[in-house]
């Protein structure tokens, strides 16, 4: 190797280098100053972002293994973006005494997880990909089940390892069946062998279903739910942006590069579990009271939206796919961040808790205000674009009846959406949660969420950029 | 910079403004003056655009501005104006000014309530200056999305249910809307060139007859929707009812006005065949809107009831006369509009000030206003009087050009439609009479009435303002009439040229 290869995978590498060392100043703390490897961790962080901004060419290692281009680059910053907030939020949780001893553990899972998903993102062959997806979810079930003192915590990484486990199994079965019909295990060479032979139309169906695991689509959706429940709020929203995030680009990636001569086949599997999971998160969702289920059920209806550009299958298809994960990670963030701050200053998550927040909280009440517009696709925010790029990739292909089922769906969600505006807005409420500040870190990670709300939308570079890198079948 | 994004830019400027003011009085003179600039700024748009075509520009589109958005989409930020959306804008601008003076007295988060109706203003005017459809639809849903922070927050009676009801339906709306717009940006162009957003460009183009029978009703439903078309209208007296004084002026007076405008604008205008073929189906349903709206009003016992019913029936009336298609029909159209959002903004300011006097709406509990609040009355009867098409004032203008543009179709089914509507006007007559004869003439019903106060200054500024431009238009309305047909040509010969005939039932 020299020095350009270790170019070709600095994502992956510096994150490495930083989970270790975080690990090893971790070692060399003592108790009482354990918190300091906090800001040493999220700076290390802010500079792995950076480096991952700066440009590079892209190229191919270990024999096809491993891939690098601009696309794949721009698609690990947009997760380290997300990341990034993340980890700004998670401040004041961390710094709770029952999570003294175990705050590096945090940041070194966490970065490991996000290697896993470098990877599998960058992977040129199944096994990469396996390899990476696998990395990618199995510390996520420490990350669930962190407060383990806790029945429910625990539970949720339970869940998530046993569905995590089974939807992988059943993932690996399919890719059996395609090193068994093609001999090859490289993505190159099986696009050229993919034909719709009944094995490999098996093989594709058991592809979906485990990606659809964990995208969370209906109908393998029901782990979600509790598992974001039980699960610390910050690792939800994790779990809920990055991780969701990341394996819809590679689901999309590997239908663009290894399906694209069944097209046909998967576009129609899609429409199907396009409609079932934004018509199913939907209704779950109107119900619910608590906060984080109720952002749950959300994101499963807004993983229904993302098929819709991926169906597509073009240039264009693909760029709103990745535009709308961006602003989704954004808005998303948005609510968590205000979800998770009200947590750790009252303890309270039910929407109930939140009547008359505007009055006592006005700045964390209109953040949230905005974050559910954002989600729920309503202008002058990002998700308004985000969702309308979405349907015009699906316009174009002709699809205008999923359009407009999306579209009411979007109505349908706004219904939920607007009952945190109400709680907070509208309801009157003798014990509101009082007026609490956040703490810096918490602070900072809301205005960056905030800013992308607002700037993302209006500032068309941002589509231009990830338009000019992205690539369709046609 | 191009004077038509200071209509964006002004309420942007104000709202931040009123954002840094601390007491209640500085928020609402804060908002006083930015939609004072806008009045100005309206009336002086109104006098260029007078000059400029006095001056022989003929373009369709004046002070157009163009600006590339998402180059990959080609969305541009386009703005222009011609005949009608000066009218609208000048409209939007007085009933905004009016608003403001109508809520002067807001005390309850006063700084949120002001901010909110700018913000439902922006997107109105921006809405009205959009030749691209894109923008068109951004500002189209930026004017719906506050109305439910002001119906939930200031309104009165089931406000959370109303509100709810409003966002959703319009919502809705727009989700029609959008499917229509995007199968409209995928066929604006001849195949190999590239696509585009904008309204004359796509005009240009005759959008396949097959893709038009499916996208027009999207379209025209969507924008129908907010026109409060029938059997979608039920959000309206709800929401109207429950809705804050001048949140009720802007929504009937200018929001409904964005469904008629975008009906013709983009559904008529750019769908001429499919619009032929199906206007019978919508013929009907705004014909039923006209007719039972009017009836509807009749057994409402609430004033904003009534006046939202009545809203129904004058709004279908608009949609009605644009599926006339011919000049005379679509010019009654306009005037329509800007008559009845002048009217029912007047309306609606005076029913908002009468029961923060009475602290009730229901007519049969109040009687002989007249005596103790003569200003108001006088301002009520004079309303009510250009509701019913009184001449002289602006509702009869607008009614009569719309009556002989429909009865101009030579065919039975139109002209039957035609007398059918026209007799909406008596049934108008009957539950204005009514109201005025209980409301404000008559005994006083309760001896704590003796004691209310006529209207106050700012009640004066606001009412004054909106009966002076219904007279206006009732007294001149040629050049109002002149300044719209001039830039219906257009889409006259448009329709003239499309393909299809007109397909009948009978």
């Amino acid at each position: 190797m020299n020095i350009y290869d270790f170019l070709i995978m600095r994502h992956e590498l510096v994150l490495v280098i930083i989970a270790l060392v975080v690990l090893i100043i971790d070692l060399g703390l003592k108790p009482a100053q354990k918190r300091h490897i906090i800001p040493v961790a999220v700076t290390l962080f802010i500079i792995h972002t950076i480096i991952g901004f700066l440009p590079s060419s892209g190229g191919i290692l270990f024999g096809g293994m491993f891939h690098s281009s601009p696309l794949l680059v721009m698609m690990k910053n947009v997760l380290n973006i997300g990341v990034l907030i993340i980890l700004l939020q998670s401040y004041s949780w961390l710094i709770k005494p029952e999570n003294k001893e175990k705050m590096s553990e945090y940041f070194v899972i966490m970065f490991f997880t996000l290697t896993g998903m470098y990877f599998m993102i960058s992977a040129g062959d199944f096994l990469m990909f396996y390899l990476g997806l696998e990395t990618a979810s199995i510390p996520i079930a420490a990350l669930a089940a962190y407060m383990h003192h806790r029945t429910k915590s625990a539970e949720a990484g339970v869940k998530y390892i046993l569905s995590s486990a089974l939807s992988s199994g059943i993932l690996l079965f399919g890719l059996s069946l395609i090193y068994g019909t093609t001999g090859s295990i490289l993505f190159s060479d099986i696009a050229f062998s993919i034909t719709d032979s009944p094995l490999q139309i098996f093989a594709l169906i058991f592809f979906i279903s485990g990606m659809a695991f964990k995208i969370s689509l209906v109908p393998f959706q029901l782990w979600t739910a509790d598992v974001y429940e039980g699960a610390p709020t910050n690792v939800t929203s994790y779990l809920s942006v990055i991780s969701k995030g990341a394996a819809s680009f590679v689901f999309m990636l590997i239908l663009f590069k290894v399906f694209f001569p069944v097209m046909e086949v998967w576009r129609d599997i899609l429409y199907t579990l396009s409609i079932a999971t934004m018509i199913i998160g939907n209704l779950f969702a109107l119900r619910q009271k608590n906060m984080k289920r109720f952002l749950a059920f959300s994101s499963i209806a807004q993983a229904g939206f993302i098929l819709l550009g991926i169906m597509v299958g073009s240039k264009l298809g693909m760029t709103s796919v990745i535009y709308f994960i961006l602003t989704y990670i954004f808005s998303n963030l948005g609510a968590f961040g205000v979800v998770s701050a009200i947590e750790n200053a009252s303890g309270k998550l039910s929407m109930d808790d939140y009547n008359g927040l505007y009055k006592t909280n006005p700045k964390l009440s209109l953040l949230m205000m905005l974050s559910v517009f954002s989600l729920a696709g309503i202008p002058p925010v990002a998700g308004f674009f985000g969702k309308f790029f979405l349907f015009t990739s699906a316009a174009s292909a002709g699809l205008y009846w999923l359009v407009f089922i999306a579209i009411l769906n979007a109505t349908i969600s706004l219904y939920y959406y607007l009952l945190v505006v109400k709680a907070m807005f509208i309801n009157k409420n003798e014990t509101p949660i009082p007026a609490f500040k956040t703490d810096l870190p918490a602070r900072a990670g809301l205005i960056l969420s905030a800013l992308g709300i607002f700037i993302l939308g209006f500032w068309s570079q941002v589509y231009e950029w990830i338009n000019n890198l992205t690539v369709g079948i046609f | 910079m191009n004077i038509l994004t200071l209509f964006v830019l002004i309420p942007v400027v104000t709202m931040l403004a009123i954002g840094f003011s601390k007491s209640m009085k500085s928020i609402r003179v804060v908002a006083a003056i930015g939609m004072g600039i806008q009045l100005i700024l309206a009336a002086f748009l109104v006098y260029a655009y007078l000059t400029e075509r006095a001056a022989g520009n003929t373009a369709e589109m004046l002070f157009t501005y163009d600006a590339l958005w998402f180059p990959s989409l080609n969305i541009h930020y386009s703005i222009g104006v011609d005949g009608i959306s000066v009218a609208m804008i000048a409209l939007t601008a007085v009933v905004v000014f009016a608003g403001i003076f109508a809520s002067w007295e807001v005390e309850y988060l006063s700084k949120e309530f002001f901010i909110s109706l700018i913000l439902l203003a922006s997107g109105v005017f921006g809405f009205f200056i959009s030749i691209d459809l894109f923008t068109m639809l951004l500002f189209y849903e930026l004017a719906v999305i506050p109305m439910y922070l002001l119906i939930g927050i200031w309104g009165s009676g089931p406000k959370e249910y109303s509100a709810m009801k409003l966002t959703l339906m319009l919502m809705g709306g727009s989700a029609l809307l959008m499917v229509g717009l995007l199968g409209i940006y995928f066929y604006s162009a001849p195949d190999g060139t590239p696509l585009t957003w904008n309204l004359l460009e796509i005009s240009k183009n005759t959008i396949p007859i097959e893709m038009q029978r499916f996208l027009f009703p999207f379209t025209f439903i969507g924008f129908g929707i907010l026109g409060a078309l029938f059997p979608f209208h039920t959000w309206s007296p709800d929401g109207h009812a429950s809705a804050p004084t001048a949140v009720s002026m802007l929504h009937a007076g200018v929001l409904m006005k964005l469904g008629g405008y975008g009906a013709f604008r983009v559904a008529i205008f750019l769908m001429p065949d499919a619009a032929q073929e199906q206007a019978w189906i919508f013929l009907l349903l705004t014909g039923t809107s006209v007719v039972y709206g009017a009836f509807g009003a009749i057994f409402q016992k609430d004033l904003k009831y009534i006046n939202a019913y009545s809203s129904v029936s004058h709004c279908g009336l608009v949609l009605f006369a644009i599926l006339m298609m011919n000049q005379t029909a679509l010019n009654g159209a306009v005037i329509q509009m800007i008559s009845h959002g002048l009217m029912t903004a007047l309306f609606f300011a005076l029913i908002g000030m009468i029961y923060g006097r009475t602290h009730t709406r229901l007519i049969n509990e109040m009687g002989g206003l007249m005596k103790v609040m003569p200003f108001l009355s006088v301002v009520y009867v004079i309303a009510g009087l250009a509701s019913l098409g009184l001449p002289g004032l602006s509702g009869f203008v607008a009614e009569m050009t719309i009556f002989i543009g429909s009865f101009q179709h030579t065919d039975s089914f139109h002209r039957m439609l035609t007398i059918i509507a026209a007799a909406s006007i008596v049934i108008t007559a009957v539950y204005i009479l009514r109201v005025v004869a209980t409301l404000l003439y008559g005994p006083i019903r309760n001896d704590h009435y003796n004691h209310l106060t006529d209207a106050r200054w700012f009640e004066k500024l606001s009412t004054v303002t909106l009966l002076v431009c219904i007279a206006a238009i009732g007294i001149a309305p040629l050049w109002l009439s002149d300044m719209i047909n001039f830039s219906l040509a257009p889409i006259v010969t448009k329709l003239s040229m499309a393909t299809s005939s007109f397909v009948s039932i009978f």
